[in-house]
């Protein structure tokens, strides 16, 4: 059995054992060990359990064997169908072709909230694995009462329980006589103890990417209803343009079926997918807008967020940081500076709508099925139950992207067209230009070495937007809500948590001031994977090889000499390992990072080696190691694609990304002025995963993204002796 | 103004009503109810509605459906045998799990087919010259070298 000490940081889940007086967090998952205890343990179900407890909420038992696990989240890319299914599939010992998994719809499975924040292991898979060990418990029960035998003598194999030596089985429908299990999940529920998994901890292969390959319909996008109509939204030029006039009885356009105006909310429905792009393009050269917004265009958005007014707090005060204002020889200060990033998801968003009978029916790719649907709700002042949101995926979101939006679209334009299902499919430069970014942030770090070379004083300031505008059940965060006729004003009050998240760093330091300063911004805001962390760790891991240089210490060394957390060693430790061999030649350079997501959340060391071209300035990332540790790993396959795709995503936003605008709007309007890399530019990516089949999942798809950036800006000093402080990375800052 | 067009995807003929300046990809989607090529762009930068024309992969996202006749469409669909086996890059994809959210697999599984017809052993730099028209949100290039790797291994 693993050492079981653990510091309280490492577990999500606090208990209080009543034989000694050491709070203690460890993992529900273990009853080997609470036998061994044998104390009265507090225990608690997963959040999303104890909101949804009865099983049959998130079972369904069906007449052929198998059975359908219901989930309040969205496939996004990550492959959570598929670790759902496994973590089902384990506790019912079935074969995984016998579990299905149906995403988020509203009035059909269990309010989830979002699928963000790398909870849905935590939350949904958690709460999937006690419904199944209990559901498990009640079969082999009725089975035992049935058969008058004790539970502990039957076996349960790929949905049969049968008795030891006995031939009679029965499936698990039979045993339910066809009903399903309406109790409550209560403790004590019996979890399969890691020893016997079958699946859990492996590489298993997603159930989904051969529909994927045989072009079978899986996205919103392949959505075909009988009688389906197309429609495009006209968007006004500018964030608060006006539709000044639109002459609805002269417009026309080939198979035109209708035009729908509410305010500046204006739009037009064809039978034919290119008529209604057509219309779009008249519609847009009949209507005309006003607008007085002008956006900063001229301004340097570095300083230009700094001198906003905002709202600030101290997000951290320990010790006395006030000897940072004396020069001092061992001291160093640094700003850092990162622009507005787009999702930039390869598939527009696209939503279809539905109005008969009363009901509105809306087909979605949201993050959050049930928040959409109270917000929607609000907006058409419809009665919750007459609102029915389904879950299809879309393309990947990485965050709060266009999916809510072209979801209001399409119910506004069904609620005017009803009977007829309703498809919007927002064009390349609409996502671009009306999608919600990831904030610019400005950093300025401070700190102080002490004689033996440690950090002994740390100040550090964030600014920030907000990092959600989710609908949240919200209208007011819709984007067609505020351009109706009766508009939805945008909400003043703002999730602020976003842009201080890792705004702490992750080591031992004595004197800690954090502040942070929310502003409310020129560009529409909301979620992009890993929220302010991306930023925060950007400048506090450039900042801790800065250090590391005063010091005169290796890199690794350092963040290791300022380091407690066993499990954070553990990543420094094996990156080294992966990188010792790793040789660099004139004009490259190996640059390290490391960070533990949410300082509570998943553990990432990174390494990025690049190639530096002196004269141009170009900067190539030629391969990036990382070494994570997401607690227990549901699907390992999963854990390293998500880990591989965060780094290359990371690299490009660093190397490539800034949101451009003019006076008017947003000028990155397509691939070529918004150019993420392309396989000419992409590193190999190598992921080494550091499982804890004994401890909670953490939830790995956000950990790399911000020391991936540092790495690499930390191998561009090493390659050039250039520091990147201002991003994105640009040639004339990195060239002689 | 409608017309009818007779258009050869997957190795049967089928013929359409539309307007001749309709971009392929509408057709292949709408009329013809294809998956496998997807809405990217509009403007043929990034390889999500990428078929197969005469054997070349190309976006099929402005190409006006009226230039297509005569020509030989293949789309993503059209790979899978008859018998419901799948071609060695589409096992390929399948067997180093080259997706995250797969929208862009599409146009990832046709360029490489186009590109393993023209060289059946690409190196690295020809497997990054060869899908460089494709562009990856999620971050799955690793995997998908890989996958053409494999595929070539197994062609």
């Amino acid at each position: 059995m693993k050492s079981l000490t653990f510091n309280p940081q490492q577990s999500r889940r606090k208990f209080i054992n009543s034989l000694g007086c050491l709070t203690i967090g460890f993992s529900l998952a273990r009853p080997s060990w609470a036998s061994a205890e044998n104390s009265l343990l507090e225990d608690t179900l997963p959040g999303s359990l104890r909101r949804t407890p009865r099983v049959d909420a998130w079972l369904e038992i069906l007449g052929d064997g198998r059975v359908r696990v219901l989930v309040g989240k969205m496939e996004l890319g990550q492959g959570v169908r598929t670790a759902i299914g496994m973590v089902a599939a384990e506790e019912l010992d079935l074969n995984l072709d016998q579990v299905e998994v149906h995403l988020a719809e509203t009035g059909r499975t269990p309010n989830e909230g979002y699928t963000a924040g790398s909870g849905s292991m935590e939350n949904s898979a958690m709460s999937v694995r006690y419904a199944a060990a209990f559901a498990r418990q009640k079969l082999l029960a009725i089975a035992a009462k049935r058969w008058n035998k004790d539970p502990e003598t039957l076996r349960m194999v790929n949905g049969k329980v049968s008795a030891n030596g006995s031939k009679e089985a029965f499936t698990f429908a039979q045993l339910l006589d066809g009903s399903q299990i309406q109790d409550e999940v209560k403790l004590p529920v019996k979890l399969k103890p890691a020893a016997e998994y079958r699946y859990i901890g492996k590489a298993i292969p997603r159930t989904d990417i051969e529909p994927m390959v045989r072009g079978e319909a899986v996205y919103v996008q392949d959505l075909r209803l009988p009688g389906m109509v197309h429609a495009r939204v006209v968007r006004p030029p500018a964030y608060e343009a006006k539709l000044e006039s639109f002459d609805t009885g002269s417009f026309n356009s080939p198979g035109l079926l209708k035009v729908v105006r509410d305010g500046s909310f204006l739009a037009v429905v064809a039978a034919d997918e290119y008529q209604a792009i057509q219309a779009q393009e008249r519609a847009r050269e009949h209507s005309r807008w006003s607008s007085t917004q002008t956006l900063p265009a001229d301004r340097d958005l570095n300083s230009y967020i700094r001198k906003l007014p905002a709202k600030s707090q101290t997000v951290k005060n320990q010790g006395n940081t006030t000897p940072l204002d004396q020069p001092d020889p061992r001291s160093l200060k640094a700003s850092y500076f990162k622009p507005y990033h787009m999702h930039g998801s390869i598939g527009p968003s696209c939503a279809v709508a539905l109005y008969e009978k009363g009901m509105l029916h809306v087909w979605s790719h949201t993050q959050g099925m049930y928040p959409l649907r109270d917000a929607i709700a609000k907006m058409l002042k419809m009665d919750l139950e007459k609102v029915h949101l389904i879950g299809v995926p879309g393309s990947g979101c990485y965050g709060h992207n266009g999916a809510d939006d072209v979801a209001t679209d399409a119910a506004l334009i069904a609620m005017a067209y009803p009977d007829k299902p309703v498809r919007v499919q927002w064009m390349r430069e609409e996502e671009n230009a009306w999608e919600p970014y990831g904030s610019a942030m400005c950093m300025d770090a401070e700190a102080r070495l002490d004689e033996t070379g440690k950090i002994s004083h740390w100040r550090y300031a964030v600014w920030s937007d907000s990092h959600s505008s989710r609908p949240g059940g919200n209208p007011n965060n819709l984007l067609a809500a505020r351009h109706l006729a009766e508009p939805f004003a945008i909400p003043g009050a703002r999730y602020s948590g976003g842009g201080y998240r890792n705004s702490e760093p992750y080591y031992e330091i004595p004197n800690l001031k954090i502040d942070a300063h929310i502003f409310e911004g020129p560009l529409r805001v909301s979620s992009l994977r890993s929220l302010g962390a991306y930023a925060n760790i950007f400048a506090i891991e450039s900042f801790m090889d800065e250090l590391a240089v005063l010091a005169k210490r290796d890199p690794l060394e350092f963040r290791l000499a300022h380091s407690t957390d066993e499990r954070a060693i553990a990543v420094i430790k094996k990156l080294q390992s992966m990188i010792q061999k790793v040789s660099t030649g004139p004009d490259e350079g190996l640059g390290v990072a490391f960070s533990r997501y949410k300082n509570s959340a998943s553990y990432c060391a990174v390494a990025a080696k690049v190639a530096v071209d002196k004269v141009s300035g170009t900067v190539r990332v030629q391969r990036i190691w990382a070494v994570i540790d997401a607690g227990e790993t549901v699907n390992l396959d999963g854990i390293i694609n998500q880990t591989e795709g965060g780094m290359i995503q990371s690299a490009s936003w660093t190397l490539n990304e800034e949101v451009k605008y003019d006076q008017e709007h947003i000028s990155s309007r397509d691939w070529t002025s918004y150019p993420i890399m392309r396989y000419s530019e992409v590193p190999l990516v190598e992921v080494a995963v550091i499982q804890h089949l004994e401890l909670d999942p953490l939830g790995g798809g956000e950990a790399a993204q911000g020391p991936t950036s540092a790495a690499i800006t930390n191998a561009i000093y090493r390659a050039g002796g250039k520091r990147i402080r201002h991003l994105p990375v640009r040639p004339e800052e990195v060239a002689g | 103004m409608e017309k009818n067009l007779i258009l050869h995807v997957n190795g049967k003929e089928h013929t359409v009503t539309v307007d001749p300046a309709t971009p392929l990809l509408y057709v292949l989607r709408n009329q013809l109810e294809f998956n496998g090529p997807k809405y990217g762009c509009g403007i043929e930068v990034c390889g999500a509605c990428m078929v197969l024309m005469d054997g070349v992969a190309a976006p099929s996202c402005r190409i006006p459906v009226e230039a297509m006749e005569g020509r030989k469409i293949t789309t993503l669909e059209g790979l899978t045998r008859s018998d419901g086996s799948l071609h060695p890059v589409q096992k390929a994809f399948v067997k180093e799990q080259a997706a995250q959210c797969g929208y862009c697999l599409n146009g990832m599984v046709m360029a490489t087919v186009a590109l393993l017809n023209e060289n059946k052993k690409p190196d690295e730099a020809a497997i990054r010259a060869g899908l460089d028209r494709n562009l990856c949100r999620c971050g799955t290039h690793t995997r998908i070298i890989k996958a053409v790797q494999t595929a070539a291994k197994d062609s």
